[in-house]
């Protein structure tokens, strides 16, 4: 038998613009989840009623602007770090179990423009979730924030919502939805406690807040508190923020490139 | 077998193996695609088809060997811009339309098929603003073969495209994946149903549990399959096995009888009789495709084999 043993080469040939696929990704994926908005609705209403029952009730708090401005910060970081870790971590570990992401990756996708995808439509999401906290905040309690400082303070926000997603993309590669589902919430909620989401880190005894400090709820907690009353931030913070970027980032791309969906045997 | 010199090689699989734990997928596997062929992968459930997919998608890597799609390694997304596959089990995403889909996978590629052209040819051009939830599995599967080729494909990956489709549903399947060669494209097609792979392909691979049994042209194969099945008693077995035109032959269940497989079954009877070996309660009956298939794909079965038992 003889054959020819040309080989083609693909890399010739016409490609997409990563531009174009990243916005048709973004657009499905959000066009997705508001066909079935009770997720949407779910991320939207639970840091609202905590600020409804626990901060508002509370006089204390809610009549001082500096600590009712902390509570609504804090309980928009947990409105993000909740969003981020259902809408992201969660949807990831339910579609590695479809079979419709294994053919998205036969597809000239590359792993940045799918993954950059889920988190910008995760962001969008993330915004719609801390609109009540921020309205209810500002109509029921003291809460005060310049122009500048809601500015900055949303900006730092956004930034500082980025490890939280990555956490998200490397839990929904490392587990299948019922056990990503029981991690989530453990991350959910240990985060949001340790992190001085729902208790300021001044009530914390001092071996609680040293580990506090390790914590990427804290340090988002802090550095949007910083920017929203325009004061520098302390360097630890910005460490820590940038590390966890780092570790969670090169995790969450590891566990994209490792991951070939799930087999049952 | 020659090629053609305008013949490219498309995808190239080398001593490929492929493990799921204890459990080995694909047991050295070498495999070539060459562009204008559609080729027919043959196999039970189970026997690595998709497996061997699922590399050339570059979903998946070989556990020892390479993988090469359009000159490089098939993981890289580059490399899959002239690839078009369906979604297994046909599942598309429930809540998007299913127009939506259709431009969601056509945005992957430089060059793409209109949606209405598309949903024409493959008859779904009235379900465009149906969400994919609410479709029926055949609704669904003529919906996924279509996304192989929204991109205009130079080789195409069907992994058992009419399965659960009704007769004149495959039988338009298969006219739109006859006009697809005939303009070029490359088609690689998995089935277990030996009707289909005979109505297509031009190349047969037969995989058996991990790895290629057979690697020829469909005639060639036709004429393996279309054999007889000759069962007799004899007390002189192995004389009888050492006549000309016996594909197979394995000691039949009953106990004292031989099964023969024949390519040409009169031909044989007139060797025997003239041989004048003794043998009794001869029968003759033709092998149905199934069956020859699956003698092929079964290790219990002896192939030109020494040590039979009469």
């Amino acid at each position: 038998m003889t054959s020819t043993t040309t080989t083609t080469s693909a890399l010739d040939a016409p490609t997409v613009s990563p531009l174009r696929l990243y916005r048709a990704h973004v657009r499905a994926i959000l066009v997705e989840t508001m066909r079935v908005p009770i997720a949407v609705i779910g991320a939207m209403a639970f840091p609202a009623m905590s600020l409804l029952f626990f901060v508002v009730p509370n006089r204390a708090v809610a009549d001082d602007p500096v600590f009712a401005t902390q509570a609504v910060i804090s309980l928009s970081v947990f409105a993000v770090l909740a969003s981020s870790l259902f809408n992201l971590g969660l949807s990831i570990a339910e579609s590695r179990e479809k079979p419709w992401d294994p053919y998205l990756r036969s597809l000239p996708l590359s792993s940045t423009v799918r993954i950059g995808a889920q988190l910008t439509a995760t962001s969008v999401i993330s915004l719609a979730a801390i609109i009540p906290v921020v309205l209810l905040g500002a109509l029921t309690t003291a809460a005060e924030v310049s122009a500048l400082g809601f500015v900055l303070g949303f900006a730092v926000l956004a930034v500082t919502s980025i490890p939280f997603l990555l956490i998200a993309v490397c839990i929904g590669y490392a587990f299948a939805s019922k056990a990503a589902i029981a991690i989530i919430q453990v991350v959910m909620f240990g985060f949001a406690f340790a992190g001085g989401l729902f208790l300021p880190p001044q009530l914390f005894p001092e071996w609680l807040d040293a580990i506090s400090r390790f914590i990427a709820a804290r340090h988002a907690r802090d550095l949007v508190i910083s920017a929203a009353e325009v004061t520098a931030p302390e360097l630890w913070v910005l460490i820590g923020v940038l590390a966890w970027t780092v570790i969670a980032g090169a995790l969450a791309v590891w566990l994209y490139r490792r991951d070939e969906g799930r087999r049952y045997r | 077998m020659t090629t053609t010199s305008t013949a490219t090689t498309l995808a190239h699989v080398d001593h490929v193996s492929r493990r799921f734990g204890s459990q080995l997928a694909l047991d050295d596997v070498s495999l070539d695609i060459r562009s204008g062929e559609i080729l027919g992968m043959l196999g039970p459930n189970g026997a690595g088809k998709s497996t061997l997919l699922s590399l050339l998608q570059g979903r998946r890597r070989p556990s020892s060997g390479t993988v090469e799609l359009f000159g490089g390694r098939p993981t890289d997304a580059r490399y899959r811009a002239r690839l078009g596959s369906t979604p297994q089990e046909t599942a598309l995403p429930d809540t998007l339309r299913v127009g939506e889909v259709v431009d969601l996978v056509a945005a992957h590629f430089a060059e793409r098929v209109p949606t209405a052209e598309l949903s024409d040819e493959f008859g779904f051009a009235d379900l465009l603003r149906r969400q994919c939830g609410a479709l029926s599995g055949g609704q669904k599967r003529r919906i996924a073969v279509a996304l192989a080729f929204v991109g205009r494909p130079s080789l195409v990956l069907l992994d058992e495209p009419t399965t659960g489709l009704d007769v004149d549903a495959r039988h338009g399947l298969w006219a739109a994946i006859r006009r697809h060669r005939a303009a070029g494209t490359t088609v690689v097609v998995t089935s277990h149903y030996l009707e289909e792979i005979e109505a297509l392909a031009e190349r047969v691979v037969v995989i058996d549990r991990g790895r290629v049994i057979v690697d020829d042209t469909l005639d060639a194969v036709r004429s393996r399959v279309s054999s007889s099945i000759v069962t007799l008693r004899t007390s002189d077995a192995d004389r009888v096995r050492e006549l000309p035109g016996i594909v197979m032959s394995q000691p039949s269940e009953a106990g004292g009888r031989l099964e023969l497989t024949i390519s040409d079954s009169d031909e044989f009877v007139r060797v025997l009789v003239t041989s004048g070996l003794a043998f009794e309660g001869l029968t003759v009956r033709g092998s149905s495709l199934e069956e020859t298939f699956l003698a092929l794909t079964d290790t219990s079965s002896t192939i030109h084999s020494e040590g039979i038992r009469s």
